[in-house]
């Protein structure tokens, strides 16, 4: 299996819309997954029957028992994430929206009022598509371990369709603990950029992170006619840095509304995007066959 | 007033709503704009100035292999895996680390204390006489982004007028941003991701207790399921900026909407007004 992670840095370059036009186009087996469980979106373009769901469990939570809290206050003191609130006569209690669920409560209180406690923080969907499983999440609006989460997606795939022939990941975006946790041991990650000043400074954060998990890296650039002088920009440091750009797609309405119908834009003919993400996969595929080729 | 401004889905013009609302508001007043998009900070790049750089640091263990038993009880104590004790020495691993102070509290040897570690810088700057920008910036490769923000919202406290790019996304960074803030303006596009996006932001904002109004970007006029959505949540549509390219292109190669096309500072003026309204009148 081939792991490949479709990634952004700077938000909304069109991660997505270029993941499940890949999923459509690629030959092979394939297995599907949503890391960016913030704000999962890949669902929404490839029409997914949820086979089964499953709870995800994030970090444990510190609870404290109003009735043998002493309110002496240590849990209050020791909490580093200010997850402990206290008013007036009442007994502490624990925000569980700021709790990282370090145990250090836990530890200091002398009358063992506070225990950690199991905490569902979001579903993982195992999913039928078109073009292969999908497995995706939902995390509760501000929960925190989107990191873990994105772990358990990615397992959870690798796992059950285990002998695909390539494994496509929808990345989240920045450069943080989902993103780290989205490409530590793939074997390519595509950059989807923009020809923006903020596309390309994104672009080089995101990179020097890729850099330190050795994957291969590609470059697409999504818009690319925008701002022509900026693609040029961009290209050019990817030479310099030995980044292959495997292709550019240009601006197209077109590519709104495939996404306003929830259909992968290579499904709705030969507009310029659709063309353009053509050559983008044969691209790609070439870098796939080289990169089997290398392994044995 | 504290403003934060947000989206849910990413590149939806979070940045330039703040830049251009900062930039329009500093030519009466002060103002300060506070980049809390740590992970891909992009505000510095619409106001280049001469900054100065401080390094924001997280504590992290270090044992004292003289002292240590190699018991175990960090490794037990921890509840990040970021301890793991061999039977002479132990292997400590800062990526997982979440700087608790746990393993010193517990280490039965008092063979741990804690050294600072860098994860990130903010960096302060003056570009116009009223502004003053304040960027966190995560190291590259470094998963904490909670303490840059916080350590960049603590460089700001106190100032009258505050205005803070959040992240994409609903977890941690968006939280901590939010967190404290007396209005979030929420930055959508009108198609099914920005709009199911949206809604989750909603939702957070809503858990904190932060009253929230809409700016529908990029608009091309097919904004239906978004204006029925606000409708339904009442919310209420503070402005409505429409696709064009000439706009995009302002925007792509580092310039400002309100300093290219001054008329446009009436409308950020007015937008503002709106979120003071947000934020007064529960």
């Amino acid at each position: 299996m081939i792991r490949i992670a479709v990634i952004s840095g700077k938000g909304g370059t069109g991660k997505t819309m270029i993941t499940a036009a890949l999923a459509q186009l690629l030959p092979g087996s394939l297995v599907l997954a949503d890391c960016d469980v913030d704000a999962a979106n890949l669902e929404l373009l490839l029409d997914p029957k949820i086979i089964r769901t499953e709870p995800f469990m994030g970090m444990k939570t510190a609870v404290i028992d109003p009735a043998l809290c002493t309110q002496c206050g240590e849990c209050m003191e020791h909490c580093r994430f200010g997850a402990i609130e206290h008013d007036g006569d009442e007994a502490y209690r624990v925000l569980p929206i700021r709790c990282e669920g370090c145990a250090v409560c836990v530890h200091v209180c002398p009358a063992a009022a506070v225990t950690m406690q199991p905490r569902q923080t979001g579903v993982i969907m195992y999913s039928e598509t078109e073009w292969g499983h999908l497995v995706h999440a939902r995390l509760e609006p501000g929960a925190g371990n989107s990191g873990l989460l994105v772990h358990a997606v990615k397992k959870t795939a690798m796992e059950q369709d285990r002998n695909c022939d390539l494994f496509l990941i929808d990345g989240p975006p920045g450069t943080g603990c989902p993103l780290i946790s989205t490409i530590s041991g793939v074997d390519i990650v595509l950059v989807v950029t923009e020809p923006s000043v903020s596309g390309l400074h994104d672009l080089k954060r995101v990179v020097a992170v890729c850099r330190q998990f050795q994957p291969r890296i590609l470059v697409a650039i999504n818009r690319f006619d925008l701002e022509e002088s900026l693609t040029e920009t961009i290209q050019l440091w990817c030479t310099e840095e030995k980044i292959p750009v495997i292709g550019k797609i240009p601006f197209d309405p077109v590519v709104i509304e495939s996404v306003r119908n929830g259909v992968p834009v290579t499904r709705t003919g030969t507009s310029p995007a659709a063309q353009a993400i053509q050559i983008l996969e044969s691209n790609l595929n070439e870098e796939l066959k080289h990169y089997r080729d290398q392994r044995k | 007033m504290k403003l934060a401004v947000a989206s849910g889905k990413g590149g939806t013009g979070k940045s330039m709503v703040a830049a251009n609302l900062a930039y329009t508001l500093s030519q009466t007043e002060p103002v300060t704009l506070v980049d809390c998009d740590v992970e891909e900070p992009n505000l510095h790049l619409f106001f280049p100035a001469s900054v100065t750089t401080t390094d924001v640091t997280v504590p992290v263990p270090v044992i004292d292999e003289t002292a240590c038993q190699h018991c175990g009880v960090c490794e037990n104590f921890c509840q990040f895996g970021a301890m793991t004790v061999l039977s002479n020495r132990v292997l400590f691993f800062p990526e997982l680390c979440h700087s608790c102070g746990g393993c010193t509290l517990v280490c039965p040897s008092d063979a741990i204390r804690e050294v600072p570690k860098r994860i990130g810088t903010t960096s302060i700057s003056t570009p116009l006489p009223r502004l003053k920008l304040i960027s966190g910036m995560l190291d590259t490769g470094d998963p904490h982004a909670v303490p840059i923000i916080r350590a960049a919202k603590k460089l700001a406290a106190g100032d009258p007028t505050i205005i803070c790019d959040t992240s994409p996304g609903t977890s941690c960074p968006v939280i901590e941003t939010l967190d404290g803030c007396d209005a979030c303006i929420l930055v959508t596009e009108s198609t099914p991701f920005g709009l199911h996006d949206l809604r989750l932001a909603v939702d957070v904002a809503g858990r904190l207790g932060i009253p929230v109004g809409i700016v529908i970007n990029r608009s091309d006029g097919k904004d239906q399921a978004t204006l029925e959505f606000c409708m339904d949540h009442d919310l209420e549509v503070m402005m409505t900026i429409p696709f064009e390219r000439e706009i995009a292109a302002i925007q792509s190669r580092g310039d400002l909407l309100c300093r290219v096309h001054p008329e446009w500072q009436k409308a950020f003026t007015a937008l503002f007004i709106k979120c003071s309204a947000l934020a007064g009148g529960d």
